[in-house]
């Protein structure tokens, strides 16, 4: 039950409220962003955004920038690899 | 989405795997013995067995599986307390899926629900104030667990229904907070590691900075992981690293969803719905300090501990003193005489097999049947 998965926020349904609609693996839930939107964002300007969803809760933006940087800390490692075997 | 590929990618987990089986060695042959690494979520144990890491890490690395999974040590007094709502006329208690298995000592709310009881599974805490609208004429009570990760939607939830003034709707709340019951773990020295790995989603609320003093004082590094192989892998790389150059720091392998502050909403929430530092009585744990919460005065009246007739101290875990054993790292699942004989998801007799992120459970269903020669002869 801990576990949080990936989601697109598609649309705000309410504002005031903090339900969006989101995606899922191509399902589409209600979901609650006012744990995020607190943050002193417009619930608008999470439209298309992927965010971590855990318990129908929006509990985290997913970075791409880091996720990038990652990403990018790891093709080090592979080059290494590759280039000592 | 493309980070899921990204994340699961065979060549990352091979490269990463190859890095790190000669600094693992490295590290073992100078201890004379293998890394003792605890994974302290038990969404990680999930993630090993599920993506077949544990038969790809090198076996000088070995896992200790650590108490992270709430369903796990849900107490059985706090089972008893719920079934015991069910029961009352009138009532709807509603939870997540898994904690209605967890047995209590008078059988587990799936049971109850069997035998008349209003019992309703619930996908989010926010979804019992649509329940209670529903039922203008039943008391709604939401049994609420989970770590610091689950907390903040169950404090939500607390603040709207108190706005919305709903009046038929109560929470019987069994949080538990995830560094005390840490901290509580290095003090008792109960377990002999090296290293932690984070768990990723309970750091997304809590950050990365609270960490410290696991490196400071108690001389551990740990190092935050999200769920996909290469997450995992990425984190027990850097981990080893430390290790190899006799480091002890908190780091962050899973940038992508963890700031170093964690959520400020989601804190602040859960600051004003709660009280922490309550002690908690915990499955297999026993008494952890300062590790649950309490709805705090002004919303007292959505606790659900006041329709209680008896409320009364937090008994003790009264499952087998296997579990304790496993929740301490001190045995692995299939060294508990208990597990696949008389223990099995199908009829848990611990917590540990109940939810799918328990070590026990995840052993159950991943290891491979040669692992258990006398369960592939039974067959
Ligand atoms: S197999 Fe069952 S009884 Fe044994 S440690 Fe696991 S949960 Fe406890």
């Amino acid at each position: 039950m801990c576990l949080g998965i990936p989601a697109r926020i598609v649309s705000i349904v309410d504002a005031d409220a903090g339900l969006a609609l989101a995606e899922t693996a191509g399902v589409r839930r209600q979901i609650n962003i006012a744990l995020l939107a607190a943050d002193g964002r417009a619930p608008s300007a999470l439209v298309g955004k992927w965010v971590l969803l855990h318990v129908g809760f929006a509990m985290a933006l997913i970075d791409q920038q880091e996720a990038d940087r990652t990403l990018a800390l790891l093709s080090q490692i592979e080059q290494r690899e590759w280039d000592e075997s | 989405m493309s980070l899921n590929t990204d994340f699961r990618d065979a060549d990352r987990v091979r490269a990463l795997l190859a890095a790190m089986t000669p600094v693992a060695g490295r590290v073992a042959a100078r201890l004379g013995r293998p890394l003792q690494i605890m994974e302290v979520c038990g969404g990680h144990t999930h993630a090993i067995f599920r993506f077949g890491l544990h038969q790809l890490i090198p076996d000088t690395i070995e896992f200790i599986h650590g108490p992270g999974c709430p369903v796990c040590v849900l107490p059985v007094a706090a089972v008893d307390q719920a079934v015991a709502l069910a029961r009352q006329p009138n009532v709807i208690l509603a939870s997540f899926g898994d904690p209605l298995r967890v047995p209590g000592s008078r059988g587990s709310l799936l049971q109850a629900k069997a035998e008349g009881a209003g019992v309703r599974v619930l996908y989010s805490p926010y979804d019992a104030l649509t329940l209670a609208k529903a039922h203008p004429r039943k008391q709604v009570v939401f049994f609420a667990i989970g770590f610091d990760t689950t907390m903040p939607g169950t404090a939500h939830s607390i603040l709207a229904a108190d706005r919305a003034g709903i009046g038929n709707l109560r929470f019987l709340c069994h949080h538990i907070r995830l560094i005390p019951t840490l901290t509580a773990l290095l003090e008792a020295d109960e377990v002999k590691l090296d290293g932690f790995v984070g768990p990723g989603h309970v750091s997304m609320v809590i950050g990365s900075r609270v960490y410290a003093p696991i490196a400071r004082q108690y001389h551990k590094p740990l190092v935050i992981a999200g769920f996909e192989p290469v997450d995992f892998l990425q984190a027990l790389y850097q981990l080893v690293l430390q290790l190899d150059q006799g480091r002890c720091d908190i780091e962050n392998a899973y940038a992508r969803v963890v700031a170093d502050t964690g959520n400020p909403a989601a804190l602040q929430a859960m600051e004003q719905a709660f009280e922490s530092g309550v002690d908690g009585h915990w499955r297999g744990l026993g008494r952890v300090p300062g590790s649950g919460v309490r709805i705090r005065a002004p919303y007292r009246h959505l606790d659900a501990t006041g329709l209680l007739a008896v409320a009364g101290p937090g008994k003790a875990a009264d499952d087998p003193a296997w579990c304790h054993g496993v929740l301490t790292g001190r045995i692995k699942p299939d060294q508990c005489p208990l597990f696949r004989r008389r223990c099995t998801p199908e009829h848990p007799v611990g917590a540990l097999m109940v939810s799918s992120e328990g070590a026990c459970a995840a052993y159950y269903q991943y290891r491979p049947e040669q692992d258990h020669p006398e369960e592939a002869r039974r067959d």
